[in-house]
């Protein structure tokens, strides 16, 4: 397991292993994609309450689950920076970082869209809201962080350290729907209890889920490479990569 | 683990709980500037602020919802099944807004203890389901309730 690890860690082996599995991810991301959108706009059954418009649902609420997931890949890497001072870990802190700040925006810009016909406004400062938005703040802010300092090295250890402390927000922003009055609605699914939402409309929720988390997996190892070779370009793999010199 | 990891993890560690300690205590002095309304039961008691806009949530009382004058006014009272307030609002309400829905609204108390409101949105609650499936339980409601009165 630990060797497994450490081979994965090494940056040729890992742009290798990550090039090969590209083209089989886009692949099962795409059926996953349409397979969910039919499911979500023409198999679900209309909302009793919301009538057509909670198929917003279908792009709201995998986009908002991705914005807490990358988070907790940041943070989990950047234990892994300031403890192990690994550098593969410094490479998909970074690269996750705009992909999370992606899908932050667009459960904003959603929620947005749906708020407007079902609350009446297309914004209010409640605490959902409110801590989501301050978790596009973190993403802007480690992605100024890393760009501000040259050294990339010193960097990813500072990003590290913001990605860590930016954790807590992760809870408040899951349970601030519970702990204080919001105008924004209780979890639907991610609960102990049985899910709130008809069977129907809930599986074309999750293969969206499904498939947005493979999309995350994708934008990653595209944007990791990238990065990979940028950081590595005097390294020997890299060159015997490009054919010599 | 080598002891210098070690000692980098625990850090982390403490500095964590460190946060979350003090997060926790921020977020406790500002609670009541993050409950993002008050409910009747909070107003009856007088934990609403006085002479100061406040938001207002509860449910639309069965019935009680009437348009008083020129027709864009409507009256009706919110619910948080223990007290009742009277709101009164002048403007278009929201599509969702109907008897039993949960309704915020914006505003302070008049004299006459009627809340006046200069904005009302619809709180949606989270279930979502077919209206057909809404329309059995309804009904499967009414029947357990005409069986516990005979």
């Amino acid at each position: 397991m630990y060797l497994w690890f450490n081979k994965l860690g090494s940056p040729p082996h890992f742009y290798r292993i990550a090039g090969k599995w590209l083209p089989w991810l886009s692949a099962v991301f795409a059926l996953l994609l349409i397979t969910g959108l039919y499911g979500g706009l023409v198999y679900a059954p209309t909302d009793y309450q919301q009538g057509e418009s909670f198929r917003i649902i279908y792009i709201h609420v995998p986009a908002a689950w991705m914005s807490l997931f990358v988070y907790v890949v940041m943070a989990f890497c950047g234990v892994v920076i300031i403890v192990w001072r690994m550098k593969l870990a410094e490479v998909v802190l970074i690269s996750s970082a705009p992909i999370g700040a992606s899908f932050t925006f667009l459960a904003l810009a959603t929620g947005s869209l749906w708020g407007k016909p079902m609350w009446g406004t297309w914004w209010v400062w409640d605490a959902r809201l409110t801590s989501e938005l301050i978790l596009l703040f973190l993403y802007l802010g480690v992605i100024g962080l890393h760009s501000a300092i040259d050294d990339k090295r010193i960097a990813s250890r500072a990003v590290a350290i913001l990605a860590i402390v930016g954790v807590v927000n992760i809870p408040i922003i899951h349970y601030s729907v519970e702990w204080w009055n919001s105008l924004h609605q209780g979890p639907t699914v991610t609960k102990f209890d049985k899910p709130s939402i008809d069977m129907r409309m809930l599986i074309p929720l999750l293969i969206m889920a499904l498939s947005f988390q493979i999309y995350y997996v994708i934008a990653l190892f595209q944007s990791s490479r990238a990065e990979l070779l940028r950081r590595e370009r005097n390294s020997k793999w890299v060159a015997e990569l490009s054919g010599g010199n | 683990m080598t002891p210098a990891r070690k000692k980098r993890l625990a850090l982390i560690g403490l500095m964590l709980a460190g946060i979350a300690v003090g997060l926790t205590f921020a977020l406790k002095a500002l609670d009541e500037n993050i409950m993002f309304f008050f409910t009747p039961t909070e107003v009856a008691e007088g934990k609403a602020p006085r002479n100061k806009l406040f938001r207002l949530g509860g449910m639309v009382v069965e019935g009680s919802i009437s348009r008083p004058g020129d027709g864009l006014t409507a009256q009706f009272d919110l619910t948080d099944s223990g007290k009742q307030v009277t709101v009164r609002y002048t403007g278009i309400l929201p599509d969702l807004f109907r008897e039993g829905q949960g309704i915020i609204a914006n505003g302070e108390v008049g004299d006459d203890g009627i809340f006046v409101a200069q904005e009302v949105l619809a709180k949606h609650d989270e279930n979502y389901m077919p209206p057909e499936v809404a329309e059995a339980m309804q009904k499967a409601k009414e029947a357990a309730a005409a069986t516990t009165t005979n």
